[in-house]
């Protein structure tokens, strides 16, 4: 009797031990749930969501404090993989953080930019190269269509322009079959 | 006793009648239709009145333009050259003016406009000087670096750059070289016609690339439907100890590479690896023609050999420029025939329908077909999945095409993508024998262009995320080194102080002290005017205001005993302020009038005005105007 409990005991002890030193030699560094939340944002960085970017986003998310429909460029696709990973119930958009948009690119007017920098200042990835009372421009490969810098420009030289599609960037559709209708027989013909 | 066995084992792989050749699994054996445009020789055309050269004619990154608009170019010249390590160069296929650099549609499954070259050729047909290689005698590096300014590409249609193929990779040894010429695929023929007509230069070309690859043995691989180029073949390299032409039977689709080298050498390559792993290189028959007259003569990819053969009136293969309308195809081959309703690129299995008739020629074209309903009909409408499992028994890669497709259907990816659905060919078998008509590869094609942009998408993120990060540190970083100045400032400037105060004399000191205080005066004078201007304008303004809007709020009322009314109450409230008004501007000219005389008897105080420094002299020259503009509001409204 009292040797089970002693070997009980001890076998606690020991697994205690073991767990405490894994918890000390395995630490995980950050919070790996706000990095899985943040891995299905689609790092647009455009704050439509109420927070200054994706990561901020996804850190209110793994303490609760945000929903999981906030994020306009993630689209619908987003909210159901948000909701698949917190375990929580679907919801659509928020219609106040605003649409889903098709992707754009910032375009700069280049005779209408008087170099203020203001636009440099905005862009959350570095996407706008310019100095100081120079034309800037945008760098489309590496700019997320986040519009953050439309605001501050102050001439309006900056417009969004949608991603048209070329042969580079053309998908194979989804196979529609089409239904045809059959040619009308008449109202006497066999049916 | 062993031939008994032989010949059971024999009848067990199904191989009673090839002898040597081993046997994938699958494959279908569609009509072959090959008979239609083999009756006539190549043919060749008239040079066309335009020339429209797509820069995306390869895989890869589309080639740098080299010329202008209304350039005059040689035949041969390079119009754009390569870019990037897998890119192919362009060049003009025949003398002409360049009178175009636009967007024209190009011979793309998605019938989109792309960047082309337009030339209108001179008729001159004149060469660029041509300089030919004496490739026996060169180093292999700089006849690769030649051949990536040649601009061939693979022409069986695949299109990738062949320098890429020939450079060695320092990796792995290729020893067997093995020539494509199978053309499995019905209607095509012009590799057919090629050997048949010029085997003798394809053999030259094989010396060439066995040399560039060093490899010592080479395998030419002729589906058994073409006797007479098998003929031609063994006939032309009867004198090369080292290659061998093999007959492989006609089954759909031999032409594949890996299928091939299964047939020709019985190895599988694994499906991560390349052929070049196990030691193999595949080259299809008319790129190594092209790489014999490139280092032979100096020519570059100007032309191919394309079947155009369908519903046309005398199906025929023809040598034609890239570039060339397809319309001039059309009409040398007798024009198409009434019912033709589209057509298509490649060969039934594999190929597409082109968007227009006016699309050109472009490296890839191996044949053109003019499809009528009798021909083609249209698929029947697709059934449910019967689960019967014919896909996978015809599919020459040993996938699981069913699996497959309910993936793809169902927009389940991850799944599609770990049953390797990138391992597929396209090559249409599974189709072929659906007994449900069920479109199979448009579903294979629809999930690897959806996975190809998700992991895009995917990538582009990443960098984002990365560039997002680094902004962020950087503006920490910035924000800390600004803070670390302002601290070294701060610790400086206390360390001066103590200083330049105790070297001071005393009589300067006085002068400070003396300065300062004037300084001090004249600010506390400014501001006291500023308040006081700001005061008796606001004031002003307000009155204004009200007696404006007044006359604006009595129109507004359409009654008129009530208007009456309102305007004696207006006109009191008017009144009312009219006094407040003039109360405070008596009471604003007081201050002004206190304030010029304080300024009087300030203006006295500092004696030594020319040595008060710019800054303070600018101060009140500006406090001087504030003055000045006090004393007009005030007259104005004492004259009022």
């Amino acid at each position: 009797m009292l040797t089970a409990l002693y070997i009980m005991l001890g076998l606690a002890l020991l697994l205690g031990v073991v767990l405490g030193i894994s918890a000390l030699l395995f630490k995980v560094e950050g919070d790996p749930l706000v990095a899985r939340i943040d891995a299905i944002l689609p790092q647009t960085q455009c704050g439509q969501c109420g927070y200054p970017g994706c990561k901020p986003y996804a850190t209110a998310i793994a303490k609760g404090e945000a929903d999981i429909n906030q994020c306009p460029p993630g689209g619908d696709a987003g909210a159901h993989a948000l909701a698949d990973l917190m375990g929580v119930e679907y919801k659509p958009l928020n219609a106040e953080h605003g649409a889903p948009k098709p992707k754009s690119v910032a375009f700069i007017d280049e005779n209408t930019c008087i170099g203020c920098t203001l636009c440099i200042q905005a862009c959350p990835v570095d996407a706008i190269l310019g100095a100081a009372k120079h034309m800037h421009t945008i760098i489309a490969s590496e700019c997320t269509g986040c519009e953050l810098c439309l605001a501050p420009c102050p001439v309006d030289c900056i417009t969004m322009q949608p991603i048209t599609e070329t042969p580079d960037n053309w998908k194979w559709k989804y196979p529609i079959i089409p239904i045809k209708a059959l040619p009308s027989t008449g109202s006497n013909a066999p049916l | 006793m062993n031939s008994i066995i032989q010949f059971t084992s024999r009848l067990i792989r199904g191989q009673s009648t090839s002898t040597d050749v081993h046997k994938f699994n699958g494959g279908v054996h569609p009509p072959g239709y090959k008979d239609d445009s083999t009756t006539r020789p190549i043919g060749t055309l008239a040079i066309p009145e335009k020339l429209i050269l797509p820069l995306r004619q390869h895989v890869g990154y589309i080639p740098k333009i080299k010329v202008h608009v209304s350039d005059h170019v040689l035949k041969g010249q390079m119009l754009a050259e390569a870019e990037g390590s897998v890119s192919a160069a362009i060049h003009a296929p025949t003398s002409g003016t360049v009178t175009a650099i636009s967007k024209e549609v190009i011979p793309h499954p998605s019938g989109l406009p792309d960047m082309c070259i337009t030339l209108t050729p001179d008729g001159k047909d004149t060469w660029a000087t041509l300089q030919p290689v004496d490739w026996r005698n060169t180093a292999k590096k700089d006849l690769v670096a030649s051949l990536r300014l040649s601009g061939i590409v693979g022409l069986g249609g695949a299109t990738f750059p062949t320098h890429i193929k020939v450079r060695a990779d320092g990796k792995s040894h290729v020893h067997t070289l093995v020539i494509n010429a199978a053309e499995c695929e019905p209607y095509i023929t012009c590799d057919d016609m090629l050997m048949r007509e010029r085997a003798d230069e394809i053999v030259k070309g094989i010396e060439i690339v066995q040399y560039l690859l060093g490899a010592e043995n080479c395998v030419i691989g002729i589906e058994d439907n073409k006797p007479e180029a098998t003929i031609a073949m063994s006939e032309a390299c009867k004198s090369l100890a080292n290659v061998s032409v093999k007959a492989v039977p006609t089954l759909y689709p031999s032409g594949d590479a890996r299928r091939l080298i299964h047939l020709l050498l019985g190895t599988e390559i694994p499906h991560d690896k390349r052929s070049t792993d196990v030691g193999v290189q595949v080259f299809n028959v008319a790129t190594v023609l092209a790489i014999y007259r490139y280092f032979a003569f100096g020519e570059p990819a100007v032309n191919r050999i394309v079947t155009m053969t369908g519903s046309v009136n005398s199906p025929q293969n023809f040598e034609v420029l890239f570039g060339t309308p397809l319309q001039s195809l059309i009409t040398a081959a007798g024009g198409a025939k009434a019912d033709t309703t589209h057509f298509i690129m490649g060969g039934p299995m594999m190929g597409f329908d082109l968007p227009t008739i006016d699309v050109p020629i472009t490296k890839a074209a191996n044949c053109i077909i003019a499809a009528t309903p009798d021909l083609f009909a249209p698929p029947p409408p697709a059934m449910p999945c019967i689960r019967c499992a014919r896909c996978a028994d015809a599919c020459p890669v040993n996938l699981q095409p069913q699996e497959l497709y309910w993936f793809a259907k169902s927009d389940n990816f991850e799944k599609a993508r770990d049953y390797n659905l990138f391992d597929c060919i396209e090559c249409g078998c599974c189709t072929y024998v659906c007994p449900s008509n069920i479109p199979l590869v448009q579903y294979y094609r629809y999930a690897k262009s959806e996975i190809i942009a998700a992991d895009k998408a995917k990538e582009a993120a990443d960098l984002a995320r990365e560039r997002n990060e680094f902004r962020l540190a950087r503006i920490e970083r910035e924000k800390l080194e600004r803070a670390q100045k302002h601290a070294e400032r701060a610790a400086s400037a206390k360390t001066d102080e103590p200083k330049t105060e105790g070297e001071k004399p005393a009589n300067t000191m006085a002068a400070d002290d003396a300065k300062k205080a004037a300084i001090a005066a004249a600010v506390e004078r400014a501001k006291a005017l500023k308040l006081a201007v700001a005061h008796a304008e606001g004031q002003i303004n307000n009155s204004q205001e009200e007696t404006k809007a007044t006359p604006a709020e009595a129109q507004s009322h359409t009654n008129e005993s009530a208007m009456a009314e309102q305007a004696k109450v207006e006109q009191a409230v008017t009144e009312q302020a009219k006094k407040d008004k003039q109360a405070l501007i008596a009471a604003a000219i007081e201050r002004a009038k206190a304030q010029k005389l304080a300024a009087a008897q300030a203006g006295v105080a500092p004696k030594n005005i020319e040595n008060i420094s710019a800054t303070v002299q600018a101060e009140i020259s500006e406090i001087d105007a504030i003055r000045e503009k006090v004393k007009q509001t005030v007259d104005a409204k004492n004259s009022d």
